[in-house]
């Protein structure tokens, strides 16, 4: 090395010192102190002063709600990330596919995003409601009317409302990969004979790999958020099979459970950390 | 690939027609009288007998509900203030402490780098109930519970805005770095002129994603608000009271409005974005 590129390199890391200090200082204080804080409280007694080894994860893993709630996040997550994974893709490759109207499916598809949780909780009332809108449907048909939210339907409007609401901005990320296949690879296989079908599994999956992870990612950041809907629709104690993660960690917030909810959270997080490492992983390999 | 398929177009149109009817009820239910709300929804948003029923078009369209509700109800105009000054300054500190560090993680050469955006990304995925309570105490111990910094403040922090936005600098194009660091231009200088005028898709995207983000809060402002006068709109709508349920959807298109247009204006970038920062890491 140089002297003058030593000279560079420095002067390079104090700028980009400045251009981090705010950032960094504020992630310490607002996001980083928080989960330290978190991490040495699940150790500890409820208000943070003894240390408890591992009391409180026996506590947690001990407990049914807990159970009920992981089970059900993980049900969630199992079924509605492969949809809409899957549902994205496909209707990535439909708007690649039409000529005229692109640009306002693109729009419709986006849309959802921008919709208000408060007014899609609303929605939820009047559809789901046990006078609502598919009750009356029901009746219509001789049936009787059903409060859907209290009902195990409840976890299948959840996976509906994050489906419709995501996979629009998945599909931008689809439209961004496909756009980045080397269209030469299709001609090549097109003069080889092969079929659309074909096409699709040899050249444009694989090609897709790090997309999928990265939208994954995404993906999975975005699927608690479903909570927002869920809580001002439901309240604090919806029907068990959506009553999730973020329903007992607020539930053991509002008890000032805190010993329980800082262990629990640092179980959640370590499962998060580990799904992420591994997808990061699995999308680095072919780059 | 390249032929447009009626079969393609027709799957496309069935998939956007919930989004379709989701706006059309909210936007004509909106323009209906409070009465006719009360007698369509009433038995679910009231104890009223029999059940919902829903019309095309509201039988006297009349933008009374909207007026009534900006006027003679101060309550919701105070929480739709408390809602645009949770949000606008929350989203605009994101960009303003983001940009530089998303830059600096893009562009710049310094020990440490792939480690601390590594933290980031690890930081942007924990969902909010994982830090509550630690949050609850930091906050508090900078005595900001119920004040609208403890909404602002940890969501100006927020590490998935530098993602995007990091992502968003990888495309611009290392010889023009070079070729400004050349003519002696520094980093500041280099950033300011080509970093942000380049990087504009990805720093609107991220505007747009955080403010959706915090026009939506629920968690933040039940959990660190106590006073019922910092409540923001997103809270409001769900307890709206029986005796103003007629005005659940004048509401409900009030606070659709703002999101939709920030949407519609930044959407170009917004997909720019969005696409920028599903592309590999380079």
């Amino acid at each position: 090395m140089t002297f003058r590129s030593i000279l560079r390199n420095s002067s390079e890391t104090r700028a980009a010192a400045c251009f981090l200090a705010p950032s960094v200082c504020g992630v310490i204080l607002f996001v980083l102190w928080p989960v330290c804080e978190t991490v040495r409280r699940s150790f500890t007694d409820a208000r943070g002063a003894s240390f408890q080894g591992l009391a409180n994860y026996e506590s947690v893993l001990g407990n049914s709600a807990f159970r009920l709630a992981a089970a059900n996040t993980a049900r969630f997550l199992c079924i509605c990330m492969p949809l809409l994974l899957a549902g994205s893709l496909a209707l990535a490759l439909l708007v690649r596919a039409v000529r005229r109207g692109a640009r306002t499916f693109r729009t419709l598809y986006l849309l959802p995003m921008a919709v208000p949780v408060a007014s899609i909780a609303f929605l939820w009332n009047v559809l789901f409601h046990e006078n609502g809108l598919c009750s009356r449907v029901l009746q219509a048909c001789g049936a009787q009317p059903v409060d859907f939210m209290g009902t195990g339907a409840a976890f299948w409007v959840l996976i509906g409302t994050y489906l419709w609401k995501n996979s629009g901005y998945d599909m931008i990320l689809w439209i961004a990969g496909l756009d980045g296949i080397d269209p030469g690879y299709y001609e090549a296989a097109a003069v080889d004979g092969a079929g659309t079908w074909q096409m699709f599994r040899r050249i444009t999956l694989p090609a897709l790999r790090s997309t999928l992870c990265l939208t994954a990612v995404l993906s999975l950041i975005n699927s608690f958020k479903v909570f927002r809907e869920a809580y001002l629709v439901a309240g604090a104690h919806p029907h068990e099979s959506m009553y999730l993660l973020q329903h007992l960690f607020n539930n053991w917030f509002e008890a000032l459970d805190m010993g329980r909810l800082t262990a629990a959270a640092v179980l959640l997080a370590l499962a998060l950390l580990i799904v992420l490492a591994i997808l990061l992983r699995l999308g680095r390999e072919d780059a | 690939m390249k032929r447009s398929s009626p079969v393609a177009f027709a799957l496309l149109a069935l998939a956007a027609l919930p989004t379709l009817w989701v706006l059309w009820f909210l936007i004509s239910g909106a323009l209906a009288p409070e009465d006719e709300i009360l007698a369509l929804y009433g038995p679910v948003l009231t104890e009223a007998e029999g059940t919902a029923r829903w019309t095309l078009l509201p039988s006297w369209p009349t933008l009374r509900p909207v007026v009534r509700l900006l006027l003679d109800t101060p309550e919701f105009f105070a929480m739709f203030w408390n809602s645009c000054e949770q949000s606008f300054p929350q989203a605009a500190g994101q960009i303003l402490v983001g940009a530089p560090a998303a830059w600096a993680l893009s562009r710049l050469r310094f020990p440490g780098r792939k480690f601390l955006f590594a933290v980031y990304m690890a930081l942007m995925v924990l969902p909010f109930q994982v830090t509550m309570v630690a949050h609850y105490i930091v906050l508090s111990r900078l005595s900001l519970i119920d004040t609208v910094w403890a909404v602002i403040l940890p969501g100006v922090f927020s590490t998935f805005p530098v993602f995007i936005m990091k992502k968003g600098f990888d495309a611009v194009p290392h010889a023009l770095l070079e070729s400004a660091a050349l003519d002696g231009a520094g980093h500041a200088c280099i950033f300011f002129r080509i970093g942000l005028p380049l990087g504009v898709p990805g720093i609107l995207s991220a505007f747009v994603l955080g403010f959706l983000e915090a026009w939506n809060a629920i968690e933040q402002p039940m959990v660190f608000l106590e006073s019922a006068r910092l409540r923001p709109l997103s809270l409001y709508l769900t307890d709206i009271s029986a005796a103003d349920a007629g005005l659940a959807l004048a509401a409900s298109l009030l606070m659709l409005a703002p999101a939709m247009l920030i949407f519609l204006f930044g959407q170009k970038y917004l997909e720019l974005g969005i696409q920028a920062s599903g592309l590999k890491d380079v």
